[in-house]
């Protein structure tokens, strides 16, 4: 009987038709927000909030008791030379990355939009260092770099333009170079990716009106393509600088600081001092140098790619 | 050196994933000094294809492209001294107005002063000289198709190729903005070809018009002998609104335009008298559009008759009327090519 009159009144009353929480946008999207938010306060704000605390205390390994202690963790860090060496290395490993990530990455980007036989294959292998675990990655980068084994020495001595070997990891200039080509070679797939994003956005008929007007290609490039792609690019860069400049895998599987400190970036050294040598205090402090840094960074750049968008 | 642009034989085939299209399939056509020529035609024809390889924006599969007498088939955009306005305008949106403008002289590397100059006295004969600050979003659409054109003419080319430069405009400024293309056009000389899919554009400003179709010119001519002389039916149909009548008859198709279809009282002597059983009448523009069939010219068709307004003949829905059409305005095809055929004389004219 009811289930007849319902059915000749098909909509709902509004009085008891409820409204479910697919309905209901403002639950829903507090709902959906909540894993990231959760994700974000445990694995970035709690360990965040951990450090500035330990950076201004007297915790070691040896003993977890916490104690206020000041400054005197960062006076310990500032004492020490090495501190800044890690400080040096950190800012001309970033900045030449993002250089060379940037660049190269345009150079792929380029190649990666023309339209070729195969080109889902290029693709695929491009994109494989960004894919690959930065720590397995760096270990056949250390295999490729080996001081006697390494292959690249082999070839360079089978043409003939080497005797003995290079030892890689074993100079400071060439270890420092070193390092920065493996941070180069995993990020640039990402940049390439990023910038073409950009590329691809341009239109056609754009690029085609600048070819009409007479302009040759690195006109093109330098005054059409670079200046509309420039908000990704500089998202490019970002992403480039922050992952170098927070990674310690590359720098402490290839060389672990060495030789002699000379690629000691101040992550590596925030590890050897706070875990390898148990003074979690003195860790803390020069991980939190991470952190302005960082944030200035990423202010500017998002402030760069702000005033730039053009369209 | 009459002919500035000049196409020989020109066929374009672009390879789809599944199957080869035939864009053009052999144009011969050239320009003469200072003429505005339309390519016309409904889309997919081929006629932005045509000007694009005239650009050099596509390669020619087969046949050549002259500029100023040489073949310039392996020439890059760049040398061929011819300007484009695209549909789009492609402004560089990250540029101000006048950076637009001297980026062709900067190509050329012109000296600043030089260049400046030579912007600055474009955008005043355009009327932009006020914008020459502004970025591209700032402007509305008309002012953006003027720095077009501004930036096609600081080049001084040889032609300028006008890709459907006002189908972007909103009804309205469309026509003022045809006048004023036109008249820039004539104050400047240059040769233009200039490509759009709207009879009353093509109409309106060209001096010759190709009309086009399935990668082929159908008519070249002035836009008089395309509408009252047209060379197949496809232009017949194509040009004309409403189109040409088209009536089969014998082995053949008699066509004749809509406002030469009359009632008699006012079409005179020399005229093929038809009765005409009027269906519906709708007014348009001061006009009568007049829809019916006749029956007695050749098989029964659906036709329509345009009355100005100065036929007052009364009409009614419904009913039969004798109307009429003078005989030299009918036009004969060939019902299986579509082609024109010589006039034939209806002797029985007289129902």
């Amino acid at each position: 009987m009811t289930q007849a009159t319902t059915a000749t009144r098909p909509p709902a009353t509004p009085a008891t038709g409820r409204r479910r929480l697919a309905d209901r946008e403002g639950p829903l999207a507090s709902l959906f927000l909540l894993p990231a938010v959760v994700y974000v306060v445990a694995l970035v704000g709690v360990p965040f909030v951990l450090a500035i605390g330990f950076a201004f205390s007297d915790v070691t390994a040896g003993d977890p008791s916490y104690d206020w202690a000041g400054l005197d963790a960062y006076r310990r860090v500032f004492d020490d030379p090495v501190f800044w060496q890690a400080l040096r290395n950190t800012l001309v490993f970033t900045g030449v990355s993002m250089v060379l990530i940037v660049v190269f990455g345009k150079v792929l980007a380029n190649i990666l939009i023309a339209d070729f036989r195969g080109k889902w294959l290029v693709r695929f292998l491009v994109l494989l260092p960004w894919t690959t675990p930065v720590a397995l990655s760096t270990v056949s980068w250390l295999w490729l770099l080996d001081s006697i084994f390494s292959p690249i020495d082999w070839l360079l001595r089978q043409v003939g333009l080497l005797e003995g070997n290079m030892y890689w990891l074993g100079r400071p200039s060439l270890a420092t170079a070193s390092v920065i080509a493996v941070h180069v070679w995993r990020l640039v797939p990402l940049a390439a990716v990023i910038i073409m994003a950009g590329l691809i956005a341009i239109p056609r008929d754009i690029d085609e009106a600048a070819r009409v007007d007479g302009a040759g290609f690195w006109r093109r490039m330098f005054e059409v393509t670079i200046p509309l792609t420039m908000p990704l690019i500089a998202v490019a860069a970002l992403f480039g600088a922050i992952f170098t400049f927070t990674d310690m895998a590359v720098v402490y599987v290839l060389t672990r600081g060495g030789p002699t400190n000379s690629t000691q970036v101040l992550a590596s050294w925030a590890f050897v001092r706070g875990i390898e040598g148990g003074d979690v205090a003195q860790g803390a402090a020069i991980a939190l140098f991470l952190f302005p840094l960082l944030l200035a960074a990423a202010v500017l750049i998002l402030r760069a790619v702000r005033r730039m968008q053009v369209m | 050196m009459t002919r500035i642009v000049e196409v020989r034989g020109l066929r374009k085939t672009f390879d789809g994933r599944h199957q080869q299209v035939e864009a053009l399939r052999g144009i011969d056509l050239a320009t003469e000094e200072g003429e505005y020529l339309v390519l016309l035609g409904p889309s997919g024809c081929g006629k932005t294809t045509l000007l694009r390889t005239i650009a050099g924006l596509e390669q020619p599969t087969e046949g050549d492209v002259l500029i100023g007498g040489n073949v310039v088939n392996e020439l890059p955009p760049r040398a061929r001294q011819v300007a484009m306005v695209f549909q789009s305008y492609a402004l560089y949106p990250h540029k101000t107005v006048l950076a637009n403008i001297v980026f062709p002289l900067k190509a050329e590397r012109m000296d600043r002063d030089a260049r400046e100059k030579k912007a600055r006295w474009a955008a005043d004969l355009l009327g932009i000289g006020r914008l020459l600050d502004r970025k591209p979003r700032e402007l509305s659409g008309g002012e953006r198709q003027r720095v077009a054109l501004a930036r096609a003419m600081v080049r001084e080319p040889a032609v300028f190729l006008l890709d459907e430069p006002l189908s972007n405009l909103d009804a309205k400024l469309r026509a003022s903005a045809r006048d004023e293309l036109k008249r820039f056009q004539q104050r400047i000389g240059t040769t233009t070809i200039y490509v759009t899919h709207d009879q009353a554009e093509a109409m309106g400003l060209g001096d010759r018009i190709a009309v086009m179709d399935a990668g082929q010119v159908r008519q070249l001519g002035r836009p008089r002998d395309v509408y009252d002389d047209p060379a197949d039916t496809f232009v017949a149909t194509f040009i004309g609104s409403p189109p040409m009548n088209l009536v089969r008859r014998d082995g053949m198709l008699v066509g004749f335009r809509p406002e030469h279809l009359l009632p008699a009282e006012v079409v005179g002597a020399g005229a093929v008298k038809i009765p005409f059983v009027v269906d519906r009448i709708e007014y348009l523009s001061g006009d009568r559009h007049v829809y019916g069939t006749i029956t007695t010219l050749g098989e029964a068709t659906r036709v329509i008759a345009r009355l100005p307004s100065t036929v007052t003949t009364p009409l009614t829905a419904g009913e039969t009327a004798d109307f009429a059409v003078a005989t030299d305005r009918l036009r004969f095809f060939d019902p299986e090519t579509g082609d024109r055929m010589d006039a034939v004389p209806l002797e029985w004219s007289q129902p």
